[in-house]
C-alpha cells in the first residue's frame, strides 16, 4: 500500500499516478459530458415540448404538463435510480416484445436520459413562458407580410424569445452540471464519486473534496461569464426600460 | 361549449388510463412489505417533513441579511455575501454535504479536547450537519432572490417612510422587508420543492430520512422497483401538498390585501 | 410531426451511444467504495486488492473475457438482476436471504465478523456489552442483519461504505463498528486504526445471517456460468495461484477449510 499520509499536496493532487488530479480531471470530463449532452437533449425536448404546449391539442398538453409536473417534484436522486435500475429493465422487455434484440444502458447514457429528462421538463416551462411573452401582434405582423413559418420563428420568435429565456436556460445549465454529482449514488465516476474515493483512499478528506468543490466552481464561475455574453449579445437592440 | 367537452372527454380518458395502470401496478406488484414498514416509513417521513421546514425556515432568515449586505452594505460585507451565494450556487449540494461530515470529520481526532467540549455531542450527530448543510444551501439560493427582491422595491415607498421620519431599521421592517417578501411569495413554491427534492441527499451521511427507509427496505427485501416507485409517489405526493399550501396562503394574502 | 422526427433521432443517438448486449464479455461487478485489502481504487483509475486479483485469476482458469465494471456497493444486487453486470464480485456472502434473489458459485474465502472500536473502550460484540451504544455498520451488509437481530439494543448508524464507518469510529461519532474481521485488520493495521482503535472481538457466529463463505453472485438460471466459475475456483486452488495471490495479503488461509 502506498503512503498516501505523508505525501505533499503537489504530489497527491499531481495528474500522473500516484497523484489523483488526473483521476479528477477525468472525473470533471465526465461531469461535463453527461451535463453537456444532457442539457442538448434537454433543449431539444423544451423546445418541441414548449411548442407542442402551446400549439399542441388538449391530450398532448395535459400529457406534457403530466411530464413537466412529475419530473419537477421526484428528486432528482429517486429519478436517477428510476431510469437506472428500472429503466433497462423496462426498455428491454419493450425490445423483446416488439421482436427487436436487447441493447445495454451503460451508466453514461443511463446518466446522460437522467439529466435530459429533468432539464426537459424545466426547459419547457422556461421556453414556454419566453414564447408567451412574445406579443402576438409581432407574429401576425409577419405573418400578414407572408412570412414563411419558419422565416417567423428564426426572425421573430427566436430572437425576441432568447433575452426572456436565457437567465433561465443559463440557470439550467448551472443544475445540469451540479445534478451529474448525484450520479455518484449509483456508482458512475463522476467528479463527485471520484473526489470520495480518493478522499477515502488518501485519508484526505478535506483536500479532494475541496479541490472538486474548486473545479465545480470553475465551471459555473465560466459558464457564467459565456452566458452573460451571450446575454447581452442576444439583447443588442432591446430597449432598455 | 364543444371544446369545453372535448377536454372533459380526454380529461376523462387520462384518468382512466392512469387509474388503470395503478390498478395493474397494484395488482401485478409484489407490495406484502408496505405493513411490516409502515411504521418506519412514517418515522421517515416525519424526518423529511422536520428537516424541510426547519431548514426552509432557518435558511429563509439567514437569507435576509445576506441580500441585504449585497443591496446595500459596507463593501467587504457585500463581497463576502456575494462569494458566499456564488460557492453554494456553484458547487453540488452532496459535496457540501459530504464537505462537513467527512471533510470536518476527518480533522476532529487532531483537535485536542474536542471530546471534552460541550460541543461533542452535536459533532457527532449526523443531524446537524444535515440541517447546516440544507440551510445554508437554502440561504445561498433564496439569498440571490431575495436581493433582487430588496433592489426592486420602489425607490418612492422607501422614500416616503425617511420623509416621515422612520427609523432606517423601521423602514426595513415596515416596508422594505414586506414588500421584498411579497415579491419573492410566488417563488416560494417553487424554491420550496428544490428544498425537498435536495433533503434525500443527507441519506448519504447516515441520516435516517424517508430516502434512507426505502433504501433500507429495497435492501432488505430485495424487492428493486415497487419501494422504488412509491418512494417516488410519496415525494409527488409532498410536492403536491406543498404546492396546495402555496396557493392557499397566496390567495390569503391577497385576500387580504384586497381588503 | 416534427417532435416525432425529433424524438426518433434522440433515440437514435441513444441507440449509438449503447453498445448492444453482448454475449462474450463477462462483466465482474465490484463496488466502487474502498474494501481494503479486497479492493481499493488507485490513481490510475483503475481497482486493485485480493479480491480483484483472484476475480482475474479465475476469469484466466475459465478462459472467460472478463470486464471490471464497478457500481455502488448499494446498489450491486440490483445491478446483476438489471444485466449490467454478469458477476459480483464484491466479498458478498452467501445467505438464505441472498439466495432468494440471486444464485452464487462456491465460495472462495470464508471470513467472521467482528467488533472494533476505541483503544480504551471495552464494549463486548454481544447484545449486553453494546446495549446503548452507538454502532455503525455498512448498509446492505450481512452485518447490518445481524446487528438488527443480535444487537437489539443498541443504536445501529447505517454507512453506504465501511470505509465510510471506519472514518466515522476514527472521528470518534461512532463507539464502534461490526463488519468483516479481514478488513477491519486492514483498517486496524492502517495508521488511523492504530491511532485509534482496537479489536473488541469476534461475533458468536450465526449461519443463518452470516452465511456459509463468500461465493460470486450470479443470476438465477446462469448455470453456465456457474459451472465455469466453480471450475475456476478449483483450479486455482490446485494449481497454487489462489495460495500465491492470498500470500500478497494475508499471512494465513483465507479460504477456511
Amino acid at each position: 500500500m502506498l503512503n498516501y499520509r505523508d505525501m505533499s499536496v503537489a504530489d497527491l493532487l499531481a495528474l500522473a499516478p500516484p497523484g489523483w488530479g488526473g483521476v479528477l480531471l477525468d472525473g470533471l470530463w465526465l461531469s461535463l459530458q453527461v451535463a453537456g449532452a444532457g442539457y442538448i437533449i434537454g433543449l431539444l425536448i423544451g423546445g418541441s415540448g414548449a411548442l407542442l404546449k402551446i400549439s399542441g391539442g388538449p391530450l398532448t398538453r395535459d400529457l406534457l404538463t403530466c411530464y413537466t409536473t412529475l419530473v419537477r417534484s421526484i428528486p432528482e436522486l429517486v429519478l436517477i435510480l428510476l431510469i437506472y435500475f428500472a429503466g433497462p429493465v423496462a426498455l428491454n422487455q419493450l425490445l423483446s416484445a416488439l421482436g427487436l434484440p436487447k441493447i445495454e444502458i451503460s451508466p453514461l447514457v443511463a446518466g446522460i436520459t437522467v439529466i435530459a429528462l429533468v432539464q426537459g421538463a424545466y426547459i419547457t416551462e422556461v421556453v414556454r413562458g419566453a414564447i408567451e411573452a412574445i406579443p402576438v401582434g409581432h407574429i401576425e405582423a409577419a405573418r400578414s407580410l407572408g412570412m414563411r413559418p419558419f422565416t417567423i420563428f428564426r426572425r421573430i420568435t427566436l430572437p425576441e424569445l432568447l433575452p426572456t429565456a436565457l437567465p433561465g436556460l443559463s440557470n439550467l445549465w448551472l443544475i445540469a452540471t451540479k445534478d451529474t454529482a448525484l450520479l455518484a449514488v449509483v456508482g458512475f465516476s463522476e467528479l463527485t464519486l471520484v473526489a470520495r474515493q480518493a478522499a477515502a483512499t488518501t485519508k484526505h478528506h478535506l483536500l479532494f473534496l475541496c479541490a472538486a468543490g474548486l473545479l465545480y466552481l470553475i465551471v459555473s464561475v465560466i459558464s457564467n461569464w459565456l452566458f452573460r455574453r451571450l446575454e447581452n449579445r442576444v439583447n443588442r437592440g432591446q430597449s432598455h426600460v | 361549449m364543444f371544446k369545453a367537452q372535448v377536454l372533459v372527454a380526454h380529461r376523462i380518458a387520462l384518468a382512466l388510463f392512469f387509474a388503470a395502470l395503478f390498478a395493474l401496478a397494484a395488482v401485478n406488484m409484489q407490495w406484502d412489505w408496505i405493513p411490516d414498514y409502515a411504521a418506519k416509513i412514517l418515522q421517515g417521513l416525519a424526518k423529511t417533513i422536520v428537516l424541510l421546514i426547519s431548514t426552509s425556515i432557518a435558511g429563509f432568515i439567514l437569507c435576509i441579511p445576506i441580500a441585504l449586505a449585497q443591496v446595500c452594505g459596507p463593501k467587504p460585507l457585500a463581497w463576502l455575501a456575494h462569494k458566499f451565494c456564488t460557492i453554494i450556487r456553484g458547487t453540488p449540494l452532496l459535496l457540501q454535504i459530504w464537505l462537513l461530515y467527512y471533510g470536518l470529520g476527518s480533522i476532529f481526532p487532531y483537535v485536542p479536547g474536542l471530546r471534552e467540549a460541550w460541543i461533542w455531542p452535536y459533532l457527532i450527530d449526523p443531524w446537524p450537519y444535515a440541517f447546516v448543510a440544507l440551510t445554508l444551501s437554502f440561504a445561498g439560493y433564496e439569498g440571490e432572490t431575495m436581493r433582487g427582491a430588496f433592489a426592486g422595491v420602489a425607490k418612492g415607498e422607501l422614500e416616503a417612510g425617511h420623509a416621515l421620519g422612520m427609523h432606517p431599521f423601521t423602514i426595513l421592517r415596515r416596508i422594505w422587508l414586506p414588500r421584498a417578501i411579497q415579491r419573492v411569495l410566488p417563488t416560494l413554491n417553487g424554491e420550496l420543492i428544490l428544498q425537498l427534492k435536495a433533503t434525500p441527499l443527507v441519506a448519504t451521511i447516515a441520516v435516517v430520512d424517508t430516502y434512507a427507509i426505502f433504501a433500507r427496505i429495497r435492501q432488505e427485501t430485495y424487492i428493486i422497483y415497487e419501494p422504488l416507485l412509491l418512494l417516488a409517489l410519496t415525494y409527488l405526493l409532498l410536492a403536491g401538498l406543498i404546492t396546495l399550501l402555496c396557493k392557499y396562503f397566496e390567495a390569503k394574502s391577497r385576500a387580504r390585501l384586497s381588503s | 410531426m416534427k417532435f416525432k422526427k425529433l424524438l426518433l433521432a434522440t433515440t437514435a443517438s441513444l441507440m449509438l451511444l449503447s453498445t448492444a448486449a453482448s454475449a462474450d464479455i463477462t462483466r465482474i461487478g465490484i463496488a466502487t467504495e474502498p474494501y481494503p485489502p479486497f479492493s481499493v481504487p488507485d490513481a490510475a483509475g483503475n481497482y486493485n486488492g485480493w479480491e480483484i486479483e483472484i476475480a482475474n485469476a479465475v476469469c484466466a482458469a475459465a478462459k472467460l473475457e472478463c470486464e471490471i465494471v464497478a457500481s455502488a456497493w448499494d446498489g450491486i444486487i440490483p445491478s446483476l438482476k438489471a444485466e449490467k453486470i454478469d458477476v459480483i464480485a464484491a466479498s458478498l456472502s452467501v445467505t438464505a436471504a441472498r439466495l432468494k434473489v440471486i444464485d452464487f458459485s462456491n465460495k472462495y474465502y470464508q471470513t467472521g465478523a467482528a467488533l472494533i472500536g476505541a483503544a480504551n473502550s471495552s464494549i463486548a460484540p454481544t447484545a449486553a456489552g453494546v446495549g446503548g451504544k452507538t454502532i455503525g455498520i455498512q448498509s446492505a451488509s450481512i452485518h447490518q442483519a445481524y446487528a438488527a437481530k443480535h444487537f437489539p439494543d443498541a443504536s445501529i448508524r447505517e454507512y453506504q461504505s465501511q470505509d465510510e464507518a471506519n472514518q466515522d469510529l476514527f472521528a470518534g461519532r461512532i463507539d464502534a463498528t461490526l463488519a468483516d474481521v479481514l478488513t477491519l485488520d486492514a483498517f486496524l493495521a492502517s495508521e488511523e486504526g492504530q491511532a485509534c482503535c482496537k479489536l473488541l472481538g469476534i461475533a458468536k457466529n450465526d449461519v443463518e445471517i452470516l452465511g456459509e463463505g463468500i461465493g460470486f453472485g450470479l443470476r438465477k438460471g446462469n448455470d453456465e456460468l456457474k459451472a465455469k466459475l466453480n471450475a475456476a475456483i478449483d483450479q486455482i486452488r490446485s494449481d497454487g495461484t489462489y495460495a500465491k495471490i492470498s500470500a500478497k495479503y494475508f499471512d494465513f488461509n483465507i479460504y477456511g477449510d
